[in-house]
């Protein structure tokens, strides 16, 4: 039996102006387990709050009613007060007599009665509380970025300055992402490269962060702080350790005639490769399926060629185990296949190409060495038309193409289209658009000088059909602001294809019981408040994985991922919240039933043995509930059938007794 | 009538048994009367020769003893499942309340199975009954032999059947069925369309029957909990004697709550009651609402499903906007 | 014998987040409502367990609502999904078996919606007095 004491303060005339304070104090005296009970002006204040603590040594008291404000309020300070008293700070339970008692009724009778009833189910409950202790665990220091885009590379350079250690995953042969592969950057127009590679550099240089290149996540186990990782390395035939990229090797390969997956296949690679010349690490992989020493055993020139010994056409996937703290996850975006929208022509004409494809026909390195011209003859096209918004903002075209805005088309369409006019000022250019949207610093005025300054031609309207005719394409297209059809010869078609989420987020999604939205972009823990935090706790998320982002707010949203890595990194342990759920094993039967509402993939199931009343042993499915990830929310306990799952804190017979005691 | 006769599902279970497929067989024999027959769990040739029976009073779903019995047994054990059973059984899968490995499953056709209850109101003093193909022929105390057809003794869950489908069996014998546009919703749609008043008047009188022998909850194959809420001093609901009106609600409210979702519509509830309370429309009601706010459902048409009450979409409905759906009476 | 006025029993489930939050905004704002109206605090309204609204029915009850945050916005990003349809199920069986349908309500309430909290009791109470005294529910045992 508990023995309970009741504090009812004033508030001044807040409580007591409504409330008759004293009557109240005097008729939970009556409750059963309440040993003490009294009133006081403030009870908030040090001497109200040396009131409890003494009162508390004076009669023995295991549990305290509060009857003040909201526990919104004061909860905190009353449970600091416990501890003060040497109880347990989960022995306080506060029944709100303000807030939602003598602020809201007028007459003193009312609220009098009221404040009793109140009263009385928060000593219903405290007769039922047991002391609870948050559980601690341990903070691996070690954090993982999932992607080697430049997400990935600014959340692992800022994570790695502060100190810790960062490894970084990503399935190319090299990291530095799409980023890598655009020409300029918009609206300075500075050269990605130029201010790219630098930082790829760094990120080979530092001394905390390893890239595992050419790998994969392939398992994760574990929960914040403590999260166990196998990472695949697959086999890329080359001793990464030996090779020193020099090249000679990609010289000497005979097989030269595979797409180049950098230059989005406008030209050709050998079998083994090194994707560009500032790659890192800068280390050979040898495409298996093109290389014939791998498929024929017919070949080995290239290690013949390698001074460093380097080449081992033996390697084997190998998989590494390894404990993280916490995860990043940068996985990226990828234009969407244009194979769906058979009226822009993509797969009739070579000249009609995405926006990616033109970054590199446009870029010093890329295929034509930065000039522009058309894939199909080699000719420099005189006439370009750019598309925008295909297949974004298109709820009815949703089996090809995307309901949301992909956000960073209308700025780089603007890019392109200045650019073609700064080079080669006897270019022709229209930009085809629904809206253009320039929201950002210093974007609208970028616009603004694509159309008055550069002389582009903006056309409100969508392009219905591109047909190829002769070595022209003929574009139809209908100008929304004089209403008229447009007839446009075209030599090159360029078209905005919307973003999507990388197929590799939805398995990954699923590994880290993260939560996807219906497009597969993750989801924050909370759209405003925790933009960069998955809901589950120790994964966070930077760059395109969480939405369409430009170059700037990816940096700053990995700055952001980093820094709350960081501060989950420097502690030495986890607290947890103590008032979370946990199972009976005697009764639960393994349903699954909690597992499925869980938001934090909390609970897991093991099959133990119990000893059975006949003396057999009995191997059962049971559920336990993680502490460092449960958030205390309770749908499993309603989900669960027999009531194995229960909340501490808020256990079906306290929440049962406070309803009893409302009442009767 | 059966197709199925008792000397196949005897050749069957020796067979399996000789050969040591399983090492004991969850079958039917007969009680204290021809129609009260019991589940009973065989494990040599001879208690099967002796013991089995098969008829149209073999209704009881045995999918709910596997539970108890995989765990206790060393090697596999042989159950026949009608259609219905099998959804049950693979509800139970879905849950992971017994070991798939540990069972060998014989579904059997069905041709919908007889009512004791309807039987007891056309006859009195049932001796002994022989299942001819046209009819039953009732030898009785009173009245000599009573031919009884089969369709006036069909049990309302066979009448209002969902589906002859067999969903899941390692064998089957018989002929596969299909699933079954039925009108076991009527019924709860009749009762929508009452005033409240009619409802709770109707309710009273049916629920006010119950003796909480707690037949509903042992025979029901989604009751399968550890320890029932009901029998957990902590779930603040213990309760086991009969109390009054409203504790027999309550009850049979939380019952069917718990089960929504999950329940197959097998009927065994209805089947089993002693007081004759139609339990099933219970759980129908929730069917229905399940069906008609998040789609339709059939717990146990497949394993691993996702049961409606452990799901959601973003667009459900309020639970306001429920009544205002269709013809629900105000 | 004196007529009383008949006051009916309301409990409000209300979850941490947002509702517990909007109730106090409606003290804070002195917004007034039936003192009838007791708040019980649930962390998510994903924690109320049907049987805690049968049980209050049963004890005498005359009227129960469930408040939580706005679907999309709950603290636990999706208790109260879950929520909405256990309450749509549970509440369109007691009104299969014949308990009037306005007696159990849920309302989406955030923290800053403290005038909608009130007005939201004000409705309740009087939807509920309008029905009078809940005679099917409750356990005449318990009734003291």
């Amino acid at each position: 039996m508990q023995r309970i004491g009741v504090f009812v303060c004033w508030c001044g005339s807040n409580i007591a102006g409504t409330v008759d304070v004293k009557a109240v104090a005097e008729a939970l005296k009556a409750e059963p387990g309440v040993v003490y009970s009294t009133d006081y002006q403030y009870m908030c204040s040090q001497a109200g709050q040396n009131l409890i603590i003494d009162a508390v040594k004076e009669h023995n008291l295991t549990g305290l009613v509060i009857c003040s404000c909201s526990p919104r309020m004061h909860e905190a300070t009353f449970r600091k007060t416990a501890a003060a008293a040497g109880l347990n700070p989960y022995m306080v339970e506060i029944a709100n007599i303000r807030e939602q008692c003598s602020w809201v009724h007028k007459e003193m009778p009312v609220g009098t009665e009221k404040a009793i009833i109140l009263g009385k189910a928060a000593v219903a409950k405290v007769n039922l509380n047991t002391p609870l202790t948050p559980g601690e665990s341990p903070v691996t220091k070690r954090a993982l970025v999932i992607g080697g885009g430049i997400a990935g590379i600014q959340t692992a350079l800022d994570i790695a300055d502060a100190g810790f250690p960062v490894d970084i995953v990503e399935t190319k042969p090299t990291i530095g992402g799409k980023m890598a592969q655009l020409d300029k950057t918009f609206p300075t127009l500075d050269c990605a490269a130029c201010i790219l590679t630098p930082k790829m550099v760094d990120v080979a240089q530092h001394e905390k962060i390893r890239i595992f290149s050419y790998s994969e996540v392939t398992d994760v186990k574990g929960f914040v702080g403590n999260f166990d990782v196998t990472i695949k390395k697959k086999a890329r035939f080359v001793d990464e350790t030996k090779c020193t990229g020099c090249g000679d090797c990609v010289d000497k390969c005979p097989m030269k005639k595979n797409p180049n997956e950098f230059n989005m296949g406008m030209d050709n690679r050998s079998a083994i490769y090194i994707p560009f010349a500032q790659a890192v690490p800068k280390v050979a992989t040898i495409d298996a399926g093109a290389c014939t020493m791998l498929k024929k055993g017919k070949c080995g020139l290239c290690s013949k060629v390698c001074g460093a010994g380097a080449i081992d056409y033996t390697q084997k996937d190998e998989f590494i185990e390894e404990k993280y703290g916490a995860i990043v996850v940068a996985t990226g975006f990828n234009p969407i296949s244009m194979d769906k929208f058979d009226e822009y022509a993509y797969n009739q004409s070579k000249d009609v190409i995405t926006s990616l494809e033109f970054e590199r026909l446009t870029n010093a390195a890329g295929p034509t060495q930065g000039k522009l011209l058309r894939p199909s003859d080699g000719k420099h096209p005189h006439k370009i038309v750019f598309v925008q918004c295909v297949g974004s903002r298109c709820a009815a075209c949703a089996e090809k193409g995307k309901e949301y805005c992909s956000k960073i088309c209308c700025m780089y369409t603007a890019k392109h289209a200045m650019l073609t006019r700064d080079k080669y000022p006897d270019t022709e250019v229209y930009v085809f658009y629904i809206d253009v949207r320039t929201p950002g610093k210093n974007f609208d005025e970028f616009y603004r000088r694509a159309v008055e300054e550069y002389g582009v031609n903006y056309i409100k309207g969508m392009v219905g059909k591109i047909v190829p005719e002769g070595d022209v394409l003929k574009v139809q297209a209908s100008d929304l602001i004089s209403n008229k059809q447009l007839h446009i010869d075209a030599d090159l078609v360029v078209l905005a294809a919307a973003i999507e989420p990388d197929k590799s987020a939805r398995p990954l999604a699923t590994m880290l019981t993260a939560s996807m939205d219906t497009n597969d972009f993750f989801t924050e823990a909370h759209p405003k408040l925790r933009p960069v935090e998955s809901p589950t706790a120790g994964v966070f998320l930077s760059g395109a994985c969480q939405g369409p982002k430009d170059i700037p707010e990816t940096v700053s949203q990995a700055g952001a991922a980093a820094s709350k890595v960081i501060g989950l990194l420097c502690k030495d342990k986890l607290t947890g919240n103590p008032c979370i759920a946990s199972a009976n094993e005697m009764m639960c039967n393994g349903c699954s039933s909690c597992e499925r509402v869980c938001p934090y993939g909390a609970i897991t199931y093991s099959d133990k043995e119990f000893r059975m009343p006949d003396r057999t042993t009995q191997i059962r499915r049971v559920a336990s509930v993680n502490p460092a990830v449960c958030q205390g929310c309770g749908a499993c306990t309603v989900a669960c059938p027999s009531g194995a799952m229960d909340l501490r804190g808020f256990a079906n017979n306290q929440i049962m007794a406070e309803v009893d005691a409302i009442c009767k | 009538m059966q197709k199925i006769t008792r000397d196949q599902l005897i050749t069957k279970a020796v067979e399996l048994l000789s050969n040591g497929t399983v090492s004991a067989v969850l079958g039917w024999q007969k009680g204290e009367f021809d129609y009260d027959i019991t589940p009973a769990v065989f494990t040599t040739e001879e208690e099967i020769k002796n013991n089995f029976v098969y008829n149209d009073f073999c209704g009881a779903n045995f999918s709910k003893y596997l539970v108890a019995k995989t765990k206790k047994l060393e090697g596999k054990i042989l159950v026949f499942l009608k259609p219905c059973d099998t959804y049950s059984f693979n509800q139970l899968l879905t849950e992971h309340r017994f070991d798939r490995e540990k069972v060998y499953a014989v579904a059997i056709g069905c041709e919908g199975m007889a009512d004791v209850v309807k039987l007891k109101n056309k006859v009195d003093g049932i001796i002994s009954i022989d299942y001819k193909d046209d009819a039953m022929y009732v030898d009785t105390l009173y009245d000599g032999t009573v031919k009884v057809d089969y369709a006036d003794v069909l049990a309302e869950r066979c009448i209002n059947c969902k589906s002859k489908k067999c969903v899941a069996y390692d064998e089957l014998m018989g002929e596969d069925g299909e699933v079954i546009d039925s009108a076991r919703f009527d019924e709860v749609a009749r009762l929508e369309a009452m005033t409240p008043d009619e409802r709770f008047a109707f309710w009273q009188n049916e629920l006010s029957r119950c003796i909480r022998c707690n037949a509903c909850r042992d025979a029901c194959p989604a009751c399968t909990c550890e320890k029932c809420v009901f029998d957990n001093p902590n779930s603040g609901v213990e309760n086991k004697a009969p109390a009054n009106s409203f504790e027999e609600q309550m009850f049979h409210i939380i019952r069917a709550y718990h089960v929504a979702g999950r329940c197959t519509d097998c009927g065994e509830c209805s089947r089993v009651c002693p007081q004759n309370i139609p339990l099933h429309l219970l759980n129908r009601k929730f069917i229905k609402d399940i069906n008609e706010c998040y789609g339709e459902y059939q717990a146990g048409a497949e394993v691993g499903s996702r049961a409606p009450l452990v799901d959601y979409t973003e667009g459900d409905l309020e639970p306001g906007e429920v009544f205002e759906r269709g013809d629900n009476n105000a | 014998m004196q007529m009383k006025e008949y006051k009916p029993l309301i409990v409000a489930f209300c979850c941490n987040w947002c509702s517990y939050a909007g109730a106090d905004l409606a003290g804070n704002n002195r917004l007034n409502y039936p003192a009838d109206v007791k708040i019980i605090r649930v962390p998510c309204s994903c924690r109320v367990n049907p049987m805690f609204i049968l049980r209050a029915f049963q004890r005498g009850a005359d009227g129960v609502i469930l408040c939580g945050c706005h679907p999309g916005d709950c603290h636990y990003t999706s208790g109260n999904y879950y929520t909405r349809r256990r309450m749509a199920m549970l509440f369109s069986m007691l009104d299969y078996l014949g308990i009037e349908r306005e007696r159990t309500r849920v309302e989406w309430v955030s923290a800053a919606e403290g005038a909608k909290f009130a007005a939201t009791m004000n409705d309740f109470v009087a939807q509920v007095t309008a029905l009078g005294e809940n005679k099917r529910l409750e356990d005449l045992r318990c009734k003291r």
